[in-house]
């Protein structure tokens, strides 16, 4: 389990984290999301400790990162996977991970495998690999020491579609296993498909946490017409306040049921008619992060 | 990409009891330090080189040195002489790799001590100083019995017992140098440059300033590391005043600024 109390980073002139505190469960993927510069970055670097904290902690089962004897064993961390020496192969980083922590050389190859890096592309140095291999290689230096909780920051980032599903599996069962899984991504669809739990972060300060149930079930509904145009008006006549997205759907606070007897009344024929679960993350995360947002999405 | 994606051995995730883990022994961090030093393709050819540099040094001493130089001390020297700029280098990427590479996010995250990692590296820093050493004053060896046969000259030993120990320690000065540049600086480029500038720019400028300004020729060797190098390099620190003029030297060039380095970088972000 990780444990984030009260943690505060400031820097001369800016706080980037802003005494948050959530926690990440055992058995559950925890998704971390935010806009960029939000401090998510910041505070995975706490919670590993290479940013010490200005006030407040971050520890795992109670432990401070600094003080776990063999951290390797226990947390497996992918901050940044472009941050590996160029010059070294695949596989030494691996080898150099693997004897730092104690494990057989055997691990190394289990990893590679595990992770569907080809021996040859094993051997080439990393200053070839491509963002996607570098991922690869990064999720196999965090499972290395075969740990039981998993801080990732963006582990999806420029993996192709396979490999964007095969890291959901692995860490869908390395949670179904008991692991604690905590990771950060801006792929909304990702996070929404993979994780169980969101805590949300805005401008260093937690905006929404939960289960990923509770916060979507405000979501509402997604509705379509033939002509949204009457839907909207109908809606509004009927007291449902409802938002026309350029792309002809129609969302509303309100349940399917009632917006589809509001279609009927006015004769309107609907194309599609559901929760708005699909986008539904999206238009929370935008909403939540509005304030945040550098582009100043108007919703 | 099979459903079982987990080895046998994490069935045991399940329970999520802390195993009982062992810290990280010293000696696997060095060795694991020593492995970092040459596994980068710019370690490997600056070992390779060693090694090469001082077959050369020594080919060159046999063709070009007249009769009366083929002894031990011109092999000693020559192979000595690119090995002292070699070593420092070695030294500084030991150091700077981990934040120019940024490869010190995984070496930080395994080992949260980054006191005991520089620990390390200054311990393998040592163990490669000692080990080039070695290997140079071997092919020295070597060369002056092959050289003094071409030659036809008696085989002449004339470093002493007293004298190789020195220059060990010089090599091990100028590792210490670029290491500290390293720990101060933690930027390859830069140390590198920093290197060069007070290997041989600084030295010019303190030789030329006790050239004009007399006072400063008593104090030269008190405060330029370059000129207690030299002594050491030909064997030539005696006296208890000339270890005291090294002690001096040392403490300015790496003590002081190796301790300011080291608390910094212990708070510094690993970015």
């Amino acid at each position: 389990m990780i444990t984030v109390e009260s943690l505060t980073r400031r820097y001369a002139g800016f706080t980037a984290v802003d005494n948050i505190s959530f926690t990440a469960q055992p058995g559950r993927v925890t998704g971390f999301l935010g806009p960029n510069g939000a401090g998510k970055s910041t505070t995975m670097r706490v919670m590993v400790g290479l940013t010490a904290p200005t006030s407040g902690s971050a520890t795992i089962d109670g432990v401070r990162f600094a003080d776990l004897p063999n951290p390797g064993l226990e947390v497996g961390v992918l901050l940044d996977a472009s941050a590996q020496h160029a010059g070294r192969t695949g596989r030494e980083i691996l080898t150099v991970a693997s004897d730092t922590m104690g494990l057989p050389r055997s691990r190394v190859d289990e990893m590679i495998e595990l992770v569907s890096l080809t021996p040859a592309e094993a051997k080439r140095r990393v200053r070839n690999y491509s963002l996607g291999m570098r991922q690869r290689l990064g999720i196999a230096t965090a499972l290395l020491g075969d740990p039981t909780v998993l801080i990732l920051d963006e582990p999806a980032n420029g993996l192709d579609p396979a490999g964007i599903r095969w890291m959901r599996d692995l860490l869908t069962e390395f949670a179904s296993h008991g692991g604690t899984v905590l990771l950060s991504s801006h792929l909304l669809h990702e996070i929404e498909v993979i994780a169980d739990d969101l805590v949300v972060i805005g401008n260093g300060k937690i905006v929404a946490a939960g289960t990923k149930e509770e916060l979507l079930s405000a979501a509402g509904t997604l509705a379509r017409a033939t002509s949204p145009r009457d839907l909207a008006h109908a809606l509004e006549a009927s007291g449902i306040a409802s938002t026309l997205a350029g792309d002809g759907s129609i969302r509303t606070d309100a349940d399917p049921a009632r917006v589809g007897a509001v279609a009927l009344t006015h004769q309107i024929a609907l194309t599609e008619l559901r929760p708005a679960e699909g986008a539904g993350l999206e238009e929370m995360f935008l909403s939540l992060t509005a304030d945040t947002q550098r582009e100043g999405v108007a919703l | 990409m099979t459903a079982m994606i987990f080895p046998p051995s994490s069935g045991t995730k399940a329970s999520p009891v802390r195993r009982t883990v062992q810290p990280i022994a010293t000696t696997r961090l060095v060795k694991v330090e020593l492995r970092k030093m040459f596994n980068t393709r710019s370690g490997f050819w600056m070992l390779v080189s060693i090694g090469v540099l001082s077959v050369l040094a020594t080919v060159a001493v046999i063709v070009f040195a007249p009769q009366g130089k083929v002894t031990y001390e011109s092999f000693a020297t020559a192979i000595g002489l690119p090995m002292s700029v070699i070593l420092p280098m070695i030294a500084i990427l030991a150091v700077t790799s981990e934040w120019s590479q940024r490869s010190g996010l995984t070496t930080f995250t395994l080992v949260p001590s980054r006191g005991r990692v520089v620990g390390a590296k200054a311990i393998a820093t040592v163990l490669v100083g000692l080990g080039s050493t070695a290997i140079a004053f071997a092919v020295g060896a070597v060369g002056n019995l092959v050289g003094s046969t071409l030659a036809g000259v008696d085989t002449v030993w004339d470093v002493s017992l007293a004298a190789a120990p020195q220059m060990a320690l010089g090599n091990l000065i100028g590792m210490a140098i670029g290491f500290t540049l390293g720990v101060v600086l933690r930027a390859s480029a830069a140390a590198i440059v920093g290197y060069f500038v007070v290997a041989f720019v600084l030295s010019g400028v303190l030789e030329l300033l006790a050239m004009v300004k007399p006072w400063f020729l008593d104090l030269q060797p008190w405060i330029d590391w370059n000129f207690t190098q030299v002594e050491l390099f030909a064997g030539a620190t005696n006296t208890a005043k000339e270890w005291a003029m090294l002690g001096s030297t040392t403490m300015i060039w790496i003590v002081i600024p190796l301790a300011i380095g080291l608390f910094t970088l212990r708070r510094a972000e690993v970015k």
